[in-house]
């Protein structure tokens, strides 16, 4: 039956067929051979891993990487954590254990039962019971683990804010990973941690690091008995960030337990350098495993605490519009500077009355007068020259009525109204009358404080960059991998001398005007106050005290400093103030402005001394 | 339309069909245990298995129903049609793993590199029967063979899909050497081979890259398919002699081999059968092995000759390369384990090589 039908074939093929079955025959004696050394030379001790799956894989959590302000003080970290875990199958007797192990750890029953028996879990991987142990939970889960077969410590790195709330906007925090980002990546395992909101979700992929992973050898209770082989874990890149932590905290400070919210950034590269909201969250309480009631009274919680209101807040700017208004109505020179208005307090319009905020009138104004004091009847007259769509195009010029782009998600981007902005809303032509409300940010005007802050800092500068929060993300072992480079995105192309004009009058503002509370020894600061109304109200505004909270107005001011050299620019909102913008927003500001520039000295001072001792030495 | 004499019917091959037949029923068996779930013995995998099983037994009727000769005249056609299916999974075809290999057809998905490998055969057995002789082959046929390989080759590994490229190379190969391609010419590829190995190591992909490497130092990648081969070890040892028994399969029911209805099957059989169903598995196969040679041996042209030599080729390079791949003697490259593996295209293709092994044997005799 080896020989080859020899009338057609030839006999080299006859050959090299046979030659090619001998091959397939060696073939299948070696595959028997593999067999008889795997089940029966090894047959007992591979039997003895199969059962209870004895050999199995361990995840190693990577570390997160650290989060830094700008000169590398850590705002958020890592730390580790003991947490208990079980592994059903181990158990035995499941419920017998996890009735001590509630016992133990205080834990009702039914709720270990319940995570348990989540159908969802694969054969023999383990269940975390409770995370981040106390001492005493560690050590009685240690002293009882005769009693908890299939229980076992397990340390993993947890997420730490040691900030707390005050940065709890900026950096997000971390939550178990869902069932739909489990599905959109395969890195991800269940149980895992991963980046839910803010910094932490937008560096996710850099922050997260490489899990590793052990493949161990189990005793028959579960117990490991050696780690057979091993891949390291790569901890996750640091991320630097242009936030400055003194000023964050000085800003947080300074806010206190009012409603608002704080920005202050430097003009000059779109670098953010303090984000501060109230109310805020501890984002350790996700870090650790959220409890549905403390996630359910965070959503109902009215002041909405998880509302990053920097880019989320969208608030009538009020009088802080009247420079983009100012910059609008002299570049297109529907004014000079010598036009004067004057000012009884208000003027009629269509049938209506629009008042000025001072009952009694600026008398006669012209463009500086008129920001200075903030005076609204010569801004309504500016309007009508201007009319509502130039208006619209300078302040989207300014970055307003658009998101300004910062690395954070869900960033609102404001109204700023025009005709067919209208139109569209809601079907209606543009009445002139709406045109006078938008000229002193009121109506249908709508911004966020990083948009006002952006706004001032393009007015300071001349130029428009994009906000970010990150400098640079670093490996491991220190090298950068990363870098954001300032980003400009437009410039104003007005006449030079209509920026001076406007940024005079905002030096007088600060100077003798609306805004005298924030001066500031030895630094000359340029702001603009603005107090918007939060609802319409009859003739007579009463004072603040009397009004109910949520009818009170929101309390205003933009500012950038020095006024000759801009380095830094701020907005302040405080919502439903004791008062307006000067009295309330102004002080604010200047408690930033002036420890931004007591931080300036403080490190000038210590560079030059580092500077001369350096020098002294090499003497 | 089907003319079968009696003469046809007398030379009827039995024994290969039985021992055919015999793996096809201890493969369903095996696919049943693989992929049934707790509460429910039989799975969806098993149905389809099945309905898949009786497509490719029609296929195998039907690849004894013509004159084997007709695949000489139509080889190229054949040929063609199955390089434009691959070039058509390279633009529309869709995802699955990671690779673009099946082509959806709606009610069915078709994986037409299994196509490739049958298609390759036949027209390297209508291209070399013409032109092979008892002098060395020339080197233009050679070439115009390598070509004929290559194309189909490129086309696959471009899906990715490396296990099943190496065996349409490895098949086609063994043709050629076969048809009496000078064993000068075996030597120099092999050396050329050597030497843009390290030119090909950078196209693959880096999971096909990691598979090798790791095959070669398994430490390298202990959380993933180190894992696996251990897996699958450790499920074909603790078989020991007789086996867990069937549906005892602790390491295949508790999910800790991969794949383990289609590529890692046989770990799932050696669990539960033992030493002794694997050695009566592998006496199967190697019955089977035997009857190809018979009826190789007996083909009585030079065509009928190299087509059951290399479809024979196809057969059993796969079950060796399965089976050495469950045992960890082989880097895991997804390749499937004929008559076994759940998998409707593998499955048709071997039924239908079988259809016409049984053709050229019981035709013989005639002219």
């Amino acid at each position: 039956m080896w020989t080859l039908d020899q009338r057609e074939a030839p006999s080299r093929l006859r050959r090299r067929i046979r030659a090619a079955a001998y091959l397939a025959l060696l073939g299948f004696v070696g595959l028997l051979a593999r067999l008889w050394y795997l089940q029966i030379l090894h047959g007992e001790e591979l039997r003895v891993l199969s059962e209870n799956n004895r050999i199995r894989l361990h995840r190693v959590q990577a570390t997160r990487g650290t989060i830094v302000d700008r000169y590398g003080r850590v705002l958020v970290d890592s730390r580790p954590s003991f947490d208990a875990v079980l592994v059903p199958e181990d158990a035995g007797d499941l419920d017998s254990t996890i009735e001590t192990l509630a016992t133990l750890l205080q834990v009702p029953s039914h709720e270990l039962k319940s995570l348990v028996k989540n159908g969802q879990r694969p054969a023999f991987r383990e269940v975390v019971v409770k995370r981040d142990l106390r001492f005493d939970e560690i050590s009685a889960i240690e002293t009882h683990q005769f009693d908890l077969p299939g229980v076992s410590l397990q340390i993993t790195p947890r997420r730490s804010y040691p900030f707390g709330q005050v940065f709890a906007h900026v950096s997000g925090y971390v939550g178990e990973v869902s069932a739909r980002e489990l599905q959109s990546d395969p890195v991800y395992r269940m149980g895992d941690m991963v980046g839910k909101t803010g910094l932490e979700r937008r560096w996710e992929k850099y922050l997260r690091g490489i899990n590793g992973g052990q493949q161990v050898e189990v005793d028959s209770l579960g117990r490991r008995l050696r780690v057979l082989r091993e891949v390291e874990e790569v901890p996750g890149h640091t991320l630097r960030l242009t936030i400055d932590r003194d000023l964050q905290l000085a800003a947080d400070r300074a806010l206190g337990e009012r409603e608002g919210s704080v920005v202050a950034l430097d003009p000059r590269n779109g670098e953010v350098l303090a984000m501060v909201n109230h109310p805020s969250f501890d984002p350790n309480v996700f870090a650790r495993g959220v409890r549905k009631e403390e996630w359910r009274a965070l959503l109902e919680d009215r002041t909405n605490p998880l509302m990053n209101r920097a880019i989320q807040g969208q608030y009538p700017p009020g009088s802080t519009f009247k420079f983009v208004v100012a910059v609008a109505a002299l570049a297109e020179g529907v004014i000079n500077p010598f036009t004067y208005v004057h000012c009884p307090g208000g003027m009629n319009f269509g049938n209506r009355f629009f008042r000025c905020w001072r009952k009694g009138g600026h008398g006669s104004v012209n463009v500086h007068e008129a920001l200075v004091h903030s005076c609204d009847t010569f801004f309504y007259q500016v309007a009508q020259r201007l009319g509502v769509d130039t208006i619209a195009e300078y302040a989207r010029w300014f970055g307003l009525g658009q998101p300004t782009g910062i690395e954070l998600e869900h960033e609102r981007s404001g109204v700023i109204p025009d005709s067919q902005w209208k139109l569209k809303r809601f079907g209606k032509p543009w009445f002139a009358g709406e045109t006078l409300s938008v000229a002193i940010g009121q109506g249908y005007v709508t911004a966020t404080p990083l948009q006002m802050a952006n706004a001032v800092a393009m007015l300071a500068t001349g130029a428009r960059f994009r906000p970010h929060l990150v400098k640079e993300v670093e490996s491991p072992d220190g090298v950068v991998v990363h870098r954001e480079e300032p980003q400009q995105l437009t410039q104003l192309t007005v006449r030079p001398s209509v920026l001076k004009q406007v940024r005079d009058a905002l030096r007088d503002v600060v100077e003798r005007g609306t805004g005298k509370n924030a001066r500031l020894p030895g630094v000359e600061v340029a702001g603009k106050t603005g107090t918007s109304q939060v609802v319409r109200l009859g003739k007579e505004r009463p004072s603040a005290s009397r009004l109910p909270r949520h009818h009170r107005d929101h309390a205003w001011f933009v500012a950038y400093a020095p006024a000759s050299d801009p380095e830094i620019a701020v907005a302040a909102v405080v919502e439903h103030a004791e008062g307006g913008g000067g009295a309330v927003a102004a002080p604010l500001v200047r408690a930033v402005l002036s420890e931004y520039f007591a931080l300036r000295d403080k490190r000038e001072k210590q560079l030059h001394a580092e500077n001369r001792s350096a020098v002294d030495r090499s003497l | 339309m089907l003319k079968i004499d009696r003469r046809l019917i007398a030379h009827f091959d039995w024994p290969l069909l039985t021992v055919t037949l015999l793996l096809l029923a201890l493969g369903l068996v095996t696919v049943l245990s693989a992929s049934h779930a707790q509460d429910r013995l039989l799975s969806p995998f098993f149905w389809r298995q099945s309905a898949w099983m009786l497509i490719g037994l029609g296929f195998m009727i039907l690849g004894t129903s013509f004159d084997y000769h007709a695949l000489d005249r139509y080889a190229f056609v054949l040929y063609g049609a199955s390089l434009s299916l691959l070039i058509a999974v390279a633009l529309v075809g869709a995802f699955g793993g990671g690779a673009r290999r099946w082509l959806d057809l709606g009610f069915v998905s078709l994986q037409p590199s299994e196509l490739a490998k049958l298609s390759t055969v036949i027209v390297l057995s209508s291209v070399l029967a013409r032109n092979s002789g008892e002098q060395t082959l020339a080197w233009t046929v050679a070439v115009v063979c390598f070509v004929l390989i290559g194309l189909p080759c490129a086309l696959i590994l471009e899906q990715p899909d490396l296990g099943t490229a190496l065996i349409v190379a490895a098949v086609g190969g063994s043709v050629l050497i076969a048809a009496g391609l000078s064993l000068r010419w075996v030597f120099a590829g092999a050396a050329v081979l050597a030497l843009v190995a390290p030119y090909l190591w950078t196209h693959l992909k880096p999971y096909q890259q990691r598979r090798i490497e790791m095959f070669l130092n398994p430490d390298l990648d202990p959380l993933r398919y180190g894992y696996h081969i251990i897996q699958s070890k450790i499920a074909i040892g603790s078989g020991m002699w007789a086996g867990k028994g069937y549906l005892n399969g602790t390491q295949n029911r508790l999910n800790f081999l991969p794949e383990q209805h289609t590529d890692f099957i046989f770990a799932v059989f050696a669990e539960e059968w033992g030493f002794a169903g694997a050695s009566v598995l592998l006496a199967l196969y190697l019955f089977l092995l035997l009857r190809c040679v018979v009826v190789i041996s007996r083909a009585k042209d030079s065509f009928g000759v190299l087509l059951t030599f290399g479809l024979s080729t196809m057969i059993f390079s796969q079950v060796l390369i399965n089976i050495g791949m469950a045992c960890g003697l082989l880097p895991v490259v997804g390749v499937t384990l004929p008559f076994f593996s759940y998998g409707g295209s593998s499955l048709v293709v071997c039924l239908f090589s079988i259809g016409l092994l049984l053709n050229v044997s019981m035709r013989r005799f005639t002219f």
